[in-house]
């Protein structure tokens, strides 16, 4: 396959950026994207030009490390996949592809396509957690009976893996689809009502303070979420944080 | 409960509490227009009692046009809120891939909902007003001296439809609102925290609300410019 490239090039977090294009030829349909841009920059390398910046780490879509916005989709064209499990065989010879870093106030550039996504750490920090002491005087997981749909809601919840492509594909940059899963997750459970009424409180408050933007339920994040994190779950989280402002 | 406005999730609770108000209001506007297709003395008896009550007039009035004029505002401060919240557009978006036209579009489609509005209240509202508060007749007839002269309303609003251009207005009006409520119905359950077992049902109720009232409308619309007797 030959493709065009556009993408965006940064040099650092104060410089201004712009999209730049590149050939790229003989580009397998079995590879993944990751490995395709891996060979881009082997040619810039040789060509003695500076490779492309891009996050990944597992590259078995995990970690939540990469994070592309190709060809105006989180993650790309394919649905519940991150950007290291999209093949090229989802492109098609003299295609021309634009690649791009997140893009939200809450998300700066660090270097081309690669974001700072602390903000999401600094809200997890403000209550994604539950206080149990865990040195070697852990209770068996099944000493608490739970029900089953329960069990299976925060297990969902809890696979959301972080990335960021729900802040990314939504028209505000809204973050609520990762914080309610993080709430979900925990508001599901006994383990976490002791917390409960904080642990949404102070991690709205963060989100907000973030600069991510207002939830207008579009349906976009649910869409592009490689993990298929549903919308219940900021509905859940808006029934938390009701719950918690009138508890005060 | 201090300072939920000033939250994310607070603003838009108060966001769909508006909208479901609105969306009572729209239905009942609704059951009395439509009365003037079936029955001209029904029309004129429910107008002359909204019109008059004073519940209505006094307490209902004023909460839907606070209730109006915050839906607004908090649109407009939101949807500027989240134009902030993405300072450089990508170069290549596709919207459509993810989401509909409806959900993405909710300031244009409110935008022109606010320009119909206006003129809908110039064209009826301040007439009312003129005629019960400032020239004082809350008698509702048509001939104020003339108590077998009949009621008004009827009347009024065949007249209003005369003019085909207000009657295309209206049915544009009417479209953006069916626009609007095809995203709005189920976003503001969704916002108030229902989304939940009956969210399937709940979809079907707001297509049928969504597109069968403003349809309603423009049928109403449409009535009484073609079967008009004036």
């Amino acid at each position: 396959m030959n493709l065009t490239l556009k993408i965006w090039r940064q040099k650092g977090a104060n410089d201004k950026g712009k999209m730049v294009d590149y050939q790229i030829s003989d580009v397998s349909p079995d590879m993944s994207f990751l490995e395709m841009l891996d060979v881009l920059n082997t040619q810039l390398i040789e060509k003695g030009d500076e490779p492309v910046a891009f996050d990944h780490d597992c590259r078995e879509g995990i970690c939540g490390s990469c994070s592309l916005y190709i060809n105006g989709e989180a993650h790309g064209p394919d649905r519940l996949v991150t950007t290291c499990q999209l093949h090229m065989r989802k492109f098609k010879d003299g295609d021309t592809i634009y690649i791009e870093p997140w893009r939200a106030k809450a998300f700066p550039v660090i270097k081309d396509l690669i974001v700072d996504r602390s903000s999401f750490d600094r809200i997890q920090h403000a209550g994604g957690f539950i206080s149990v002491n865990t040195s070697g005087n852990t209770q068996d997981a099944n000493s608490i009976p739970i029900e089953k749909a329960n069990a299976d809601a925060a297990f969902d919840a809890a696979t959301c893996i972080g990335c960021g492509a729900c802040v990314a594909s939504c028209k505000n940059s809204s973050a609520m689809l990762f914080v309610s899963a993080k709430v979900s997750q925990f508001a599901l459970l006994p383990q976490g009502q002791v917390e409960a009424t904080d642990r949404v409180m102070n991690m709205v408050n963060q989100m907000d303070a973030e600069g991510f933007g207002n939830c207008t339920n579009t349906g976009a994040c649910e869409v592009e979420c490689p993990k298929g994190i549903s919308l219940e779950n900021i509905a859940r989280m808006n029934r938390e944080y009701l719950k918690a402002s009138f508890k005060g | 409960m201090s300072g939920i406005l000033n939250s994310s999730i607070g603003r838009k609770f108060a966001m769909a509490l508006s909208a479901l108000f609105l969306m009572v209001f729209i239905l009942q506007h609704f059951a009395i227009n439509i009365l003037s297709v079936f029955s001209p003395e029904a029309f004129n008896e429910a107008s002359h009692f909204m019109g008059t009550f004073w519940a209505v007039q006094y307490l209902l009035q004023p909460v839907l046009i606070l209730g109006v004029i915050f839906h607004f505002v908090m649109g407009f401060v939101l949807e500027i809120k989240n134009n902030n919240a993405r300072k450089v557009s990508y170069a290549k978006n596709n919207g459509s891939a993810n989401s509909t036209w409806m959900s993405r579009n909710m300031i244009w489609s409110g935008g022109f909902i606010l320009v119909f509005i206006v003129i809908h209240m110039i064209d009826f509202w301040v007439h009312e007003m003129n005629v019960k508060y400032v020239a004082g007749d809350m008698t509702g007839l048509i001939d104020p001296t003339d108590p077998n002269s009949g009621f008004r309303y009827y009347e009024e609003l065949v007249v209003k439809f005369e003019p085909i251009w207000r009657v295309a207005l209206y049915c544009v009006g009417f479209v953006f609102l069916s626009l609007h409520l095809l995203h709005g119905f189920g976003s503001a359950f969704q916002s108030i925290g229902a989304n939940n077992k009956y969210t399937k049902a709940l979809k079907g109720v707001s297509k049928v609300y969504s597109i069968g009232i403003p349809a309603g409308f423009i049928f109403i619309a449409l009535f009484h410019h073609f079967t008009g007797t004036h």
